[in-house]
């Protein structure tokens, strides 16, 4: 009963099937044979959650929410190492990233985690100007997550500037509206 | 010799020292580095996470503007830059459906793109183009006694491995080698640094960045060399809190590989950006013999 419970509906469970068969080699990660290659090279791996290979074996038996609410595709730094590795050859680094993807459509995110937000806020920038502003980018992700944040890496961000390394203003790129057009023609495809 | 060059949204202003002592690397051995005009984000690891296929499409601008004007290669020196950029034109060519609506996308902006363009890494390009004998050529002040930790990170040779190895690549040492300097033995030189864990979950990204500091210390290095904006500054700008963190004493030098390779080449040190280091580095330049 309580397995029942935790499992996740069938709808969600096909829409995730279906978003990960979307990229390139999509229906590969079915063939994981669970030997944790994946989580023995990963870095971040000992702050997860769930490792790699438990996160594909959650999702194999339909345990969706409990696999995108673990921090752990958010941990993945896109170091591609259990890509390189994998014995079955399997984009483990794209399988990720196709998860956040999901994870954002859906909503379905960890508590209190916070990659979400940058992520976000990186694409809210570059959708605004064509190139990223990282004094804007680092002060609008504290000002949504940790307002003393930004107070506490102040210093940090004064001594870069100092060092001529930081800029708080960032000017379109002449071909901005076409940056916007792009934008809106993959969303008019239903494709994001 | 001209190539067409990608500088990535880093460069201008947290990594301006890569764009510049790259600039002026690239001068002193005769290679001009054209940049594209009007360039945009790559689409990078963060955009990517949440909306992959209008960050494949994004960044296929760019590479689009590079074919239009008859180019079969572009040269990138932010790893992160150059392995995003490559994954898009990898997967148009793998994958004719991905190919097809990327430039329906592209088509909004009266832009094409055939999948022709081949980003390189500028470090490739002074291995395998340029080559190591016209690099030692060109050295007049050799960094001898510099003891240095080649980072080469991961985004250099991951996933696709185009011309170092995946797991334990070798060029940053030769050019550091070619330079004069020691290249020390590094275990993790193609370990992640954690990349943009720094800001998101920073116990994760400073563990990490501190057991890089740590290795290269172990082995003698005095200072480590990078390829990637995003190596060199989590290494760099977060030493002081590692070191209140770990109780270390951390203060390492931080360079892009082509701000030593300048010295080598004696150019001034203004043209290399070296004052914009945080960690100084007067010092251990001014021992080299």
């Amino acid at each position: 009963m309580l397995e029942q419970q935790m499992r996740s509906s069938e709808s969600l469970n096909e829409k995730l099937l279906k978003a990960m068969e979307e990229i390139p080699e999509g229906t590969k990660w079915k063939t994981c044979i669970q030997c944790g290659t994946c989580g023995g090279s990963c870095p971040t791996a000992y702050a997860m959650d769930y490792s790699p290979r438990e996160i594909f074996a959650l999702i194999k038996a339909g345990f969706i929410e409990k696999a995108l609410k673990a921090n752990t595709i958010w941990l993945c730094a896109s170091c591609y190492l259990c890509t390189v590795r994998c014995p079955k050859g399997i984009r483990q680094t794209d399988v990720m990233y196709a998860l956040k993807n999901f994870a954002s459509e859906n909503n379905l995110y960890p508590e209190n985690s916070t990659a979400p937000v940058l992520a976000h806020t990186f694409v809210d920038i570059i959708n605004k100007y064509g190139r990223n502003s990282e004094g804007e980018l680092i002060t609008n992700f504290y000002l949504k997550t940790n307002p003393l944040g930004l107070l506490k890496s102040a210093p940090l961000g004064l001594q870069l500037m100092a060092h001529k390394r930081m800029s708080l203003s960032q000017k379109k790129i002449k071909g901005y509206e076409d940056i916007k057009k792009i934008i809106d023609k993959t969303k008019s495809m239903g494709g994001a | 010799m001209e190539y067409l060059y990608y500088p990535g949204c880093s460069l201008e202003y947290t990594s301006s020292a890569y764009n510049d002592s790259s600039k002026a690397v690239a001068k002193a051995l005769g290679v001009e580095l054209k940049e594209l005009e009007d360039w945009n984000c790559c689409g990078s690891t963060a955009y990517m996470s949440v909306k992959e296929f209008m960050s494949f499409a994004i960044a296929a601008r760019n590479l689009a503007m590079a074919e239009m004007q008859g180019y079969k290669e572009m040269v990138a020196v932010c790893s992160g830059c150059f392995t995003t950029l490559n994954k898009v034109t990898r997967y148009m060519n793998l994958h004719p459906e991905m190919k097809k609506e990327i430039n329906e996308a592209l088509s909004a902006a009266g832009l094409k793109y055939d999948g022709t363009v081949m980003v390189r890494h500028f470090l490739d390009v002074l291995v395998n183009d340029t080559g190591i004998d016209a690099v030692k050529k060109n050295v007049k002040k050799p960094l001898t006694g510099l003891k240095a930790a080649a980072y080469s990170g991961c985004q250099i040779s991951r996933p696709y491995g185009t011309f170092d190895n995946k797991e334990f690549p070798t060029k940053l040492d030769e050019i550091l080698t070619a330079a004069g300097a020691e290249a020390t033995y590094f275990p993790l030189k193609a370990r992640c640094c954690g990349g943009m864990l720094m800001t998101t979950s920073e116990e994760v990204g400073l563990k990490m960045a501190k057991e890089l500091l740590e290795c290269a210390v172990k082995y003698g290095a005095e200072c480590i060399a990078t390829a990637c904006p995003l190596c060199q500054i989590n290494l760099e700008a977060y030493q002081s809190k590692i070191n209140s963190k770990f109780g270390t004493n951390f203060n390492m030098p931080i360079f892009f590989f082509t701000q030593l390779l300048g010295k080598a080449f004696d150019l001034p040190s203004d043209n290399l950006g070296l004052r914009k280091n945080l960690i100084p580095t007067e010092k251990i330049l001014a021992g080299v013999k």
